[in-house]
């Protein structure tokens, strides 16, 4: 079997250097141009056998072998010649017909004629299951299907109107439901305030007023002490240290682990 | 029990408002509001379709039954004019498709070395994703044969999209052994079986079950 590929493929391939147009039966002239289109057309090597035997009004079931292989090889030259991408399938339909052609050359004595097969048999069946299985592709083609011969109707509703159901509970629990809200909206505002809390420009507007207000230095342990959770500490440490930083205030120690002392800085020369 | 003119409106209505095909059976659901009245409506139900579908031939529409139930579609007349308005272009489906998508319909379960060797030529990978993708087709299981092949059947939502109503109603297919001569004569043993052994749904799910553990 490899062999024959083989040799199918040496004599598939022979035309390629030139393409020998002598090669190509009369019958089988196409334009040029239009080759590549025609020969894209086929599915498979059974389409393009099926074309050849049909377009010749060749009887399938006394296919003329040599004929029809002739062609068949004349057209895989071409595909070659034209460097189309030419599936294996091809070169093995170029060995089957060869093996058909070969032994159908062989002589058969009389007598055996009635039990042996036809060597054609099994490609006939082959391609004959294979024309009726293309015919119905052609069929289910043509049945009327969505989206292009036929489109569901549809009609636009409003679904809203159709989930209000008014029941004696309904409002009861729409009440309810609007309480629960209300709640929620409640707690988001609280939370939405406390940053506000302990923003640390407030803090420092803070700081910074009550030490100016202050004719003493305060100390800075009572500051920070004064402050109720940790947040608040934060952002009074943050805030005198930016007072610091900005000149406002200052911060006194007079010795080392001494008491800190925070003052206005006017007031502190 | 309203009587059959309302029955009628009211399956009307059902069949405009529902995205999909209604069956007898959910149209009744959404009607039956008392028991009792069941039998009743197994008799209403049907003459309220028989009568809907008769005034729709003055209509543009049509009732339609198709695999899942039946729906009011747009007369084929009609189609290329709502097609402008969709400024919809149909898709084409190319030959390899379309024999890919019948052998699975006819023969099912089906594999893909199955389907390559009625074709003659290998399945491109593509094709078969496209056709799972448009839901046409599915997976049924694994064949019990070496290398336990995957086998693929055709889903409602291709009888729907064709408008079939089950796999008989796909298009009759040429018997090799319909021809004037009989294909014996060159002796072939076993003609090839076409649609006349075509599976009806029932099968498809019991080979779906076929064995797969391990």
């Amino acid at each position: 079997m490899n062999s024959e590929v083989n040799s199918m493929h040496e004599l598939a391939t022979q035309g390629d250097a030139s393409f020998d147009r002598n090669l190509i039966p009369e019958d089988l002239y196409v334009p040029p141009d239009a080759l590549i289109v025609i020969l894209q057309a086929f599915t498979g090597p059974l389409d393009l056998l099926l074309y050849l035997i049909r377009r010749q009004n060749l009887d399938i079931l006394d296919i003329p072998i040599a004929e029809v292989t002739k062609q068949y090889v004349a057209y895989i030259d071409m595909m070659t010649t034209m460097r189309l991408e030419l599936a294996g399938d091809y070169l093995v339909m170029s060995a089957t017909l060869a093996q058909i052609k070969s032994s159908m050359l062989l002589p058969r004595a009389r007598e055996d004629v009635d039990d042996e097969k036809d060597p054609r048999a099994e490609l006939v069946q082959r391609l004959l299951e294979y024309e009726a299985f293309k015919h119905a592709a052609g069929e289910l083609d043509e049945l009327p299907r969505m989206e292009r011969d036929t489109f569901p109707i549809h009609a636009n509703y409003d679904e809203r109107l159709v989930k209000v159901t008014p029941s004696p509970v309904a409002m009861r629990e729409l009440l309810l439901a609007y309480s629960d809200v209300l709640e929620r909206v409640r707690l988001v505002k609280d939370y939405e305030v406390s940053p506000e809390q302990i923003s640390v420009e407030k803090r420092m507007e803070i700081v910074l007023n009550r030490v100016r207000e202050s004719a003493d230095y305060l100390s800075f342990n009572e500051f920070l002490e004064e402050a109720e959770n940790r947040e608040l500490l934060v952002a009074t440490f943050l805030a005198i240290l930016e007072l610091v930083k900005e000149g406002q205030i200052v911060l006194v120690q007079h010795e080392k682990f001494a008491p800190i002392f925070v003052g206005a800085a006017n007031s502190a020369s | 029990m309203p009587a059959i003119n309302e029955i009628k409106q009211i399956v009307e209505a059902l069949l405009l408002v529902s995205d999909s095909p209604l069956t007898q059976q959910q149209i009744i659901n959404v009607l039956e509001e008392d028991p009792d009245k069941h039998q009743e409506l197994l008799e209403l139900v049907p003459r309220a379709l028989y009568l809907i579908e008769q005034e729709c031939e003055t209509r543009p529409y049509e009732l339609k039954e198709v695999k899942s139930g039946f729906r009011l579609q747009i007369r084929s007349e009609m189609s290329s004019w709502v097609a402008r308005l969709l400024r919809h272009t149909p898709r084409k489906y190319s030959q390899a498709t379309l024999e890919t998508l019948v052998l699975i319909a006819y023969r099912q379960p089906i594999t893909r070395g199955e389907i390559e060797q009625v074709r003659g030529v290998g399945v491109n990978t593509n094709t078969l994703r496209n056709l799972m993708d448009r839901g046409w087709i599915r997976e049924l299981g694994t064949r019990e044969s070496p290398g336990r092949p995957m086998t693929y059947g055709t889903t409602t939502a291709f009888l729907d999209y064709f408008g079939l109503r089950s796999l008989d109603e796909l298009p009759e297919i040429l018997e090799a052994n319909e021809l004037s001569v009989p294909i014996t004569e060159l002796g072939i043993d076993n003609p090839p079986k076409l649609s006349s052994d075509s599976p009806d749904d029932k099968s498809d799910s019991k080979r779906a079950h076929e064995p797969s553990s391990d």
